[in-house]
């Protein structure tokens, strides 16, 4: 069970208050890409054991969205972040950094 | 003239641990826009004359009330019958402002839980922690009972009020109904 906080109205409720959306900070590729971009954009998804980057609606709530960090192994959660950005606040990798020392997750470490 | 009934019209349930009942007609108007705005507070405002509620807050006197549902999203509560007045007062205040208002009274059904035992009742069937000093009068929570969404207050000491679709109605009453039967006291309050 995930405890989240919606960084948009403040609430932190459990999991079944907010529903995933998939994997973040992807770069869309649409008419005019080439087809490995293309490919990239709608098929190749990250898979880690470990740290990992999502985003989440508050759907039964606010009915935002925004952006979670999380470890796929130990369920916890490091934060949650504005949807409006392309990537994670440096505070929050610094964050992560401490507790898993050399994560990379995509470009970003 | 149409005559207006509520989804449930008033159905009540009082044999558990805590009394259920379905208020009847509840004016509803969401507003929609700039929260922080001038024009968006004195609309709110002058429907309803009470102070604009902060984050996950509701200012209510009765049927009237503001809700706060999200960072540009207030459910304004009053009359039924003063609704369309209402919106045309809000319309007048707003101008030219970026908002949206509509009615939205037969799109929702408001429910009453009632009693000594209703914190643990509705306890039952949201994932929020409602012990006395964590879910504290002046409060307004969105979330989710059991499969659908719902928004409450305490109304009152002890007495929530239940905001549901006028869709899950049914399911709502039900709901509560199973959670209050008779003999059900958790006792964890």
């Amino acid at each position: 069970m995930l405890i989240l906080t919606c960084p948009c109205c403040g609430v932190t409720g459990e999991e079944t208050e907010f529903h995933a959306g998939g994997e973040a900070h992807l770069k869309r590729f649409g008419p005019g890409s080439s087809e490995d971009q293309f490919e990239e954009y709608l098929f190749m998804r990250e898979n880690p054991k470990g740290v990992h980057f999502e985003r989440w609606r508050h759907v039964n709530g606010c009915g935002k969205w925004f952006h979670a960090a999380r470890n796929t192994m130990t369920l916890e959660v490091y934060g949650t972040y504005s949807a409006q950005t392309h990537t994670p606040p440096q505070d929050l990798r610094d964050r992560i950094s401490e507790k898993v020392p050399g994560w990379s997750w995509r470009e970003f470490q | 003239m149409s005559k207006f009934v509520s989804a449930l019209n008033n159905e009540a349930y009082a044999g558990g641990i805590a009394d259920v009942r379905e208020i009847g007609l509840q004016g509803m108007i969401t507003l929609r826009g700039d929260l922080s705005s001038a024009a968006v507070k004195s609309a709110a405002t002058s429907v309803a004359s009470l102070s604009m509620p902060e984050a996950g807050q509701a200012s209510t006197d009765g049927q009237h009330g503001l809700c706060w549902m999200s960072p540009d999203e207030l459910l304004v509560l009053c009359p039924h019958d003063a609704v369309a007045a209402n919106l045309e007062k809000m319309g007048q205040s707003l101008g030219d402002a970026h908002a949206l208002y509509v009615d939205v009274s037969d799109a929702r059904a408001v429910f009453e839980l009632s009693g000594p035992h209703a914190r643990e009742v509705l306890a039952k069937l949201v994932p929020v922690d409602l012990s006395p000093a964590a879910f504290t009068s002046g409060m307004f929570r969105r979330s989710r009972m059991a499969q659908i969404p719902a928004a409450f207050w305490l109304h009152a000491p002890d007495t929530f009020r239940i905001v549901t679709f006028r869709s899950n109605a049914q399911y709502a009453f039900d709901l509560l109904k199973v959670a209050a039967q008779p003999g059900s006291e958790v006792g964890y309050f």
